[in-house]
């Protein structure tokens, strides 16, 4: 229960901020938080305090994987790339084809996901395929 | 008229001797009718019911508070129950289910994926565990640990890791 103590105030945000299906584990001296966010600023603001407790993440006694509840298919999404363009690939993997391309600041529709990492996705000039989740921001 | 008097009285004590003495003939429910009524109850079947003198004690473990509520008001429904003793107890809830951990062969090939536009930041897999050198900017950082956390590892170690 120590890891419990030491991260209260990360639980109890993401208690208090509304994240769904919720589940905080302790096991073999790590403790997991899983669940969805109810937007991306929740995530963020987890994100936030997990960094003040552990400066730059480096203990290593949090797996932290909190999903964003509004990435369902239909939704849209932002290309938050840096500065280039998001690869759209024919499968979900960076091993996969390059089939096509979305502008930074594109919206996009998510067709579906893959897993956590990889969303089928769609532009509007209708190219579809396989995008690293990491640069797509849903709209809220 | 005094004998009509009598007559109606005598027709009143008659009817009302009636009265009693069909009230005290009502069947008495046996100690066994309630136990078989108990026990024809699939909703009951999880408890242990003991039955004397129309009196029920219920015990065993109830699934939930509102299963020992709706379990004690089933018995009293039944007819000829003059009381209901609720023994149960709550079961505990059933542990969390253990923490999903991913094999090493797609911890790696999501490690790829993750590091692709971080080329200074190295990373590998084994039992479980990603442990990751080289070095990288703390909001680089911030967003590989992000990624790598959702491929569900037993541990991230970035203890070699060299923030700049």
């Amino acid at each position: 229960m120590a890891l419990q103590d030491k991260y209260k105030q990360l639980v109890d945000t993401a208690t208090g901020s509304g994240v769904a299906n919720l589940q905080v584990r302790e096991q073999d001296g790590v403790l997991y938080i899983d669940g969805e966010a109810p937007s991306g600023s929740v995530k963020d603001q987890l994100w936030d305090i997990y960094g003040k407790i552990d400066p730059n993440f480096l203990s290593g006694d949090v797996v932290m994987n909190v999903n964003v509840a509004t990435a369902v298919a239909g939704a849209k999404a932002k290309v938050t790339t840096e500065t280039s363009n998001l690869n759209i690939r024919k499968g979900p993997g960076t091993d996969q084809p390059i089939v096509g391309k979305a502008a930074h600041n594109e919206l996009v529709t998510l067709v579906s996901k893959a897993n956590d990492q990889w969303w089928l996705i769609r532009t509007d000039d209708g190219e579809e395929g396989y995008a690293y989740a990491r640069y797509l921001t849903p709209e809220e | 008229m005094e004998k009509t008097l009598f007559r109606l009285l005598k027709g009143t004590m008659f009817v009302a001797m009636a009265g009693i003495w069909l009230f005290s003939c009502k069947p008495k429910i046996s100690d066994q009718d309630i136990e078989a009524k108990i026990q024809s109850n699939t909703a009951l079947s999880h408890l242990v019911a003991t039955v004397q003198d129309g009196v029920v004690t219920l015990s065993g473990e109830a699934k939930d508070q509102a299963d020992q509520m709706d379990s004690e008001a089933a018995v009293k429904s039944i007819e000829g129950v003059k009381q209901v003793i609720n023994n149960t107890t709550i079961a505990p809830p059933p542990p969390p289910a253990p923490v999903e951990i991913a094999a090493d062969d797609p911890l790696t090939k999501g490690i790829a994926d993750a590091l692709k536009d971080f080329p200074t930041v190295k990373a590998t897999a084994a039992d479980g565990i990603i442990t990751v050198t080289g070095e990288t900017t703390a909001a680089n950082w911030r967003k590989i640990k992000m990624t790598l956390d959702g491929l569900k590892p037993k541990k991230v170690d970035a203890t070699a890791l060299k923030i700049n």
